[in-house]
């Protein structure tokens, strides 16, 4: 355990703590003592910066199932560091928000604070982990921390629902990528991901690629939120507002893109990885951005906005993988600017979404509110929160000059980058990245201008609030306000992030090229492209939102419900319905059922089993004559058994029974069975008197009136267990007597005399040879004895006594 | 023999089968019973019925038949002898108790049939 280890497990231990923090020191928030967590591992993990940045990366191990290769290895480089930081430091910022956001008297907080370091500690674990085994360990944590913290107030409906939601669908996709991990493992034989990265090639030649691929997106996808899994994510906004601020906008979502990024020098290259990944993304960003235009709820409009981002990120990480196709090329910058503008497009996201959620929880705090159609005019009421959701958005929309301008700007070269390629049948098909880019960024600019012109401008109406408005406590709007000069500072200064952070994150993304110069600008001159799509975007913007009185009737812009949740709910229900409809069916609660079902499954099985092997065969070498008083016994004795199901009176049932019994005990005699024959007329005798005795008390036997149909099932069922037992004892002897070993009985006939001194071979081996059989049957008499004891004697219930 | 023998455990077993599946649990427990018997048959069928004499030494005879077939069928006589008793019993006390024989009726839920 280095200290690396325990920094990244202290999320955990210190949630241990909290409950004890919670109960006995009362008088101050707990949040407080939680927020030294988060701070301190910001301040430890900045010290990594110099290493990381110098091209380096730390490697720390420490095993844990050496021998099945899972090992809880750590390793720091750019990306790690990158998400690292994010964490620690949008952790610090959220519980400092979340101290004044829940209230100390009336939430609980010790169950808010324990689910949120866990969550932390799994975050840490997830983009710290060298071991792909160990990140899908906390890859579900994360799982689970999220929905225990989306159902935080388990007594609304909705918040379960969502909780509900979330878990199915990112658990699902988690199982999903624990089996791509499991391909990979067998393909490459590792789960560490520097080795499954210098493996590359020979994973990339494997039939299993693809498989693995797939599965691994499908769980990157699915915690991403992208389309068409990303209907969880506006349902978790049930959640108190810091964990949507954190965990829905800043990090866990982006668990799926660090996933991708991280795998990006194994599966990338190839063109399946290219379109799977630009697609999903371009399609979520062009849905999101669509969906988030309908919203009337802020915290929803800025769940769509998060999706439409995400897709975002995700389309230039596939698009940044074309640098992989084309590794030794000369046009380097060409390929790697998607790669600059995810990297760089991921830190901003994560400082104006962080400030935009929290200033949305300030309104909702203050005002009692999130409608859109209720808010407006809060500008000159809270001046400070107006003018922090004024810089986000204005940086979610790309404006010049926020930080989200320049990576816009970045996105949108990238994407007409994309027309220029000539292999993955990118001429043809290419054009519509930047099409789809753009008009993904015109529907942005339009939702972040009716967010903020809903919410704070027009006139105040006293009458549409319950509370008393007024500006939030200063401590609320410490973390949005540093958020939103992050905001304002990387857009100024967008080159101190560049070689600190992006340059090391981009390097370990793309592992085989070298020497990346970042140089972020906010001019390209009049000749690039993108200049001219920012400002169409701008134009188009403004135009829409002019025409939002026209457009705004439609029942496109009312029904704000995503069409998917369609799907969802009916994919739920039927799920639940299916299965009921098969237990239904299947479990009927009758025993004449069930026992059809395991006879026709052994006959299919036993059946196509034999028909498969042609198994079956009949011995006519080995077997002895039969003589004539022989056939008359056989006949009598299936004549009898016959008559059995054909009698439908008590006393003829007992007599033809006892007939059955009896001609066995002849046939015993007949096979120079003496002990056999002698304890069978016994047993039998003793049988018919039980019979005789318990049918006198049972009600008389009366044909049975069965539906012919079920009759006819039970004959045949009948007949084909008969039919097979047959079957298999005749192959069996037959087979039996082909294969030339000895029987045991040679030992018996030598030894019985020799070794236990008595004559009678059959009572030796009981007795002598096997005697444990024996005295585990006469168990077995003196349980059933006890059981007939207890049945006629013991009556809870109080009725009357034999 | 050991052909005719082991077609006549197949009946039995038939028999039983058909037996076990119906309604009434006397029916059943008949079925049961005749299972038992068909099994016997067929442990004593599978090994060997060649004429041997009766397994007591002593005698001065030349061959025997296996002795371990009819030991394991002895102990199993007793332990079905047992079973039944039981089930016998048990019969008796469900009969006592729930006022009906018919499986049907003994389900935990009612619904249809």
């Amino acid at each position: 355990m280095t200290i690396l280890h325990w920094a990244t497990l202290s999320p955990f231990l210190f949630a241990l703590l909290i409950p004890m923090l919670y109960k006995y020191i009362k008088r101050i928030h707990t949040g407080w003592f939680v927020l030294i967590v988060p701070l301190v591992l910001f301040i430890y993990f900045l010290s990594f910066l110099p290493v990381t940045s110098s091209g380096g990366s730390v490697n720390q191990t420490l095993n844990w199932v050496p021998s099945l290769g899972i090992n809880f290895n750590l390793y720091v480089d750019g990306l790690s560091l990158l998400f690292a930081l994010l964490i620690t430091g949008i952790g610090t910022l959220v519980v400092l928000y979340s101290i004044y956001y829940l209230s100390k008297g009336t939430e609980k907080l010790n169950n808010f604070y324990v689910y949120l370091m866990m969550f932390m500690g799994a975050m840490l674990g997830i983009v710290l982990s060298d071991n792909i085994i160990v990140i899908y360990v906390f890859w579900e944590v994360t799982s689970i921390a999220s929905s225990l913290l989306i159902s935080y107030w388990f007594y609304r409906k909705k918040s379960i629902d969502g909780a509900v939601k979330s878990m199915l669908i990112t658990v699902f996709g988690g199982l999903s990528m624990l089996g791509g991990f499991s391909l990979l493992y067998v393909i490459s034989g590792t789960f560490s991901i520097r080795e499954l990265i210098a493996n590359a090639d020979m994973i990339a030649e494997s039939s299993l690629f693809l498989p693995a691929m797939l599965l691994v997106l499908l769980g990157a996808f699915t915690k991403s939120a992208q389309f068409p899994f990303h209907i969880w994510l506006p349902d978790a906004m049930e959640a108190p507002t810091p964990v949507s601020a954190y965990l829905h906008s800043a990090t866990m979502v982006k668990a799926g893109i660090y996933l991708v990024a991280r795998l990006t020098p194994v599966f990338g290259g190839s063109a399946e990885w290219f379109w799977i990944i630009s697609i999903a993304g371009t399609v979520t960003l062009f849905w999101g951005s669509i969906s988030a235009v309908r919203q009337k709820d802020l915290k929803s409009l800025l769940a769509f906005s998060t999706i439409s981002q995400l897709g975002l990120i995700m389309t230039l990480l596939g698009l940044g993988s074309a640098a992989f196709y084309y590794s030794d090329g000369m046009e380097d910058s060409l390929y790697t600017t998607a790669v600059l503008a995810a990297v760089f497009h991921l830190v901003n996201h994560a400082t104006f979404k962080g400030s935009l959620f929290m200033t949305a929880g300030i309104v909702d705090h203050e005002t009692g509110t999130r409608d859109i159609r209720k808010l407006g005019g809060l500008m000159t009421i809270m001046p400070i929160t107006a003018t922090v959701s004024l810089v986000g958005l204005a940086s979610m929309a790309g404006l010049p000059p926020f930080n989200g301008f320049l990576s816009k700007e970045l996105f949108l070269q990238a994407t007409v980058n994309v027309v220029s390629f000539d292999f993955f049948n990118l001429e043809t098909w290419g054009v519509l990245f930047p099409v789809f880019a753009f008009v993904a960024s015109v529907l942005t600019f339009l939702y972040c201008i009716i967010m903020f012109a809903k919410a704070f401008t027009g006139k105040f109406k006293p009458e549409n609030y319950d509370a008393h408005v007024h500006e939030a406590p200063w401590g609320m709007l410490i973390s949005p306000v540093i958020l939103g000069s992050l905001v304002i500072i990387f857009g100024l200064f967008p080159n101190i992030l560049s070689s600190s952070i992006i340059e090391p994150a981009m390097a370990a993304i793309m592992p085989h090229t070298q020497g990346f110069d970042v140089k972020i600008s906010h001019w390209h001159g009049w000749s690039s492209p993108a200049l001219w799509m920012t400002i169409g975007v701008i134009v188009f913007g403004l135009g829409l939102y002019m025409l939002m009185n026209k457009w705004s009737q439609t029942s496109f812009y009312l029904k704000e419900r995503d069409p998917l949740n369609q799907v969802y709910d009916n994919w739920y229900d039927g799920l639940v319905k299916g299965s009921q409809t098969v237990t239904r069916i299947q479990m009927t609660g009758l025993l004449r059922d069930y026992i059809a079902y395991m006879a026709i499954f052994i006959v299919m099985l036993l059946g196509y089993s034999m028909i498969r092997y042609d198994a079956f065969a009949i011995d006519t070498a080995h077997v002895s004559e039969v003589t004539p008083y022989m056939w008359l016994l056989v006949l009598a004795f299936t004549a009898a058994t016959i008559a059995v199901p054909f009698i439908n009176n008590r006393l003829t049932a007992v007599i033809v029974i006892s007939v059955i019994g009896f001609l066995l005990s002849l046939f015993f005699v007949q096979f120079r069975a003496p002990d056999l024959a002698l304890t069978q007329l016994l047993v039998e005798t003793v049988t018919i008197i039980l019979f005789m005795l318990v049918f006198q008390r049972l009600p008389k036997l009366k044909k049975e009136k069965s539906r012919p149909r079920f009759k006819l099932v039970n004959l045949i069922v009948s007949i084909g267990v008969g039919g097979i037992f047959t079957m298999i004892a005749l192959s069996s002897f037959a087979f039996g007597s082909d294969v030339n070993y000895d029987s045991i009985a040679e030992y018996f006939i030598e030894n019985s005399k020799e070794l236990a001194g008595g004559y009678n071979m059959v009572n030796v081996i009981l007795v002598d040879f096997r005697g444990l059989d024996t005295m585990l049957e006469i168990l077995v008499l003196a349980i059933a004895a006890l059981g007939v004891y207890t049945l006629i004697k013991l009556r809870l219930k109080g009725s009357e006594d034999v | 023999m050991e052909t005719v023998i082991t077609i006549l455990s197949g009946v039995l077993v038939s028999i039983s089968t058909y037996m076990i599946l119906s309604r009434s649990v006397i029916r059943i427990i008949l079925g049961i019973s005749i299972f038992s018997h068909g099994v016997h048959l067929l442990l004593l069928t599978m090994g060997g019925l060649k004429t041997g004499s009766v397994p007591l030494l002593g005698r001065g005879a030349e061959s025997f038949t296996d002795a371990l077939p009819q030991a394991l069928i002895l102990t199993s006589i007793v332990i079905s002898f047992a079973v039944t008793a039981l089930l016998l019993v048990l019969a008796y006390r469900v009969y006592q108790e729930l006022g009906t024989d018919n499986v049907y009726d003994l389900r935990g839920f009612k619904d249809d049939l």
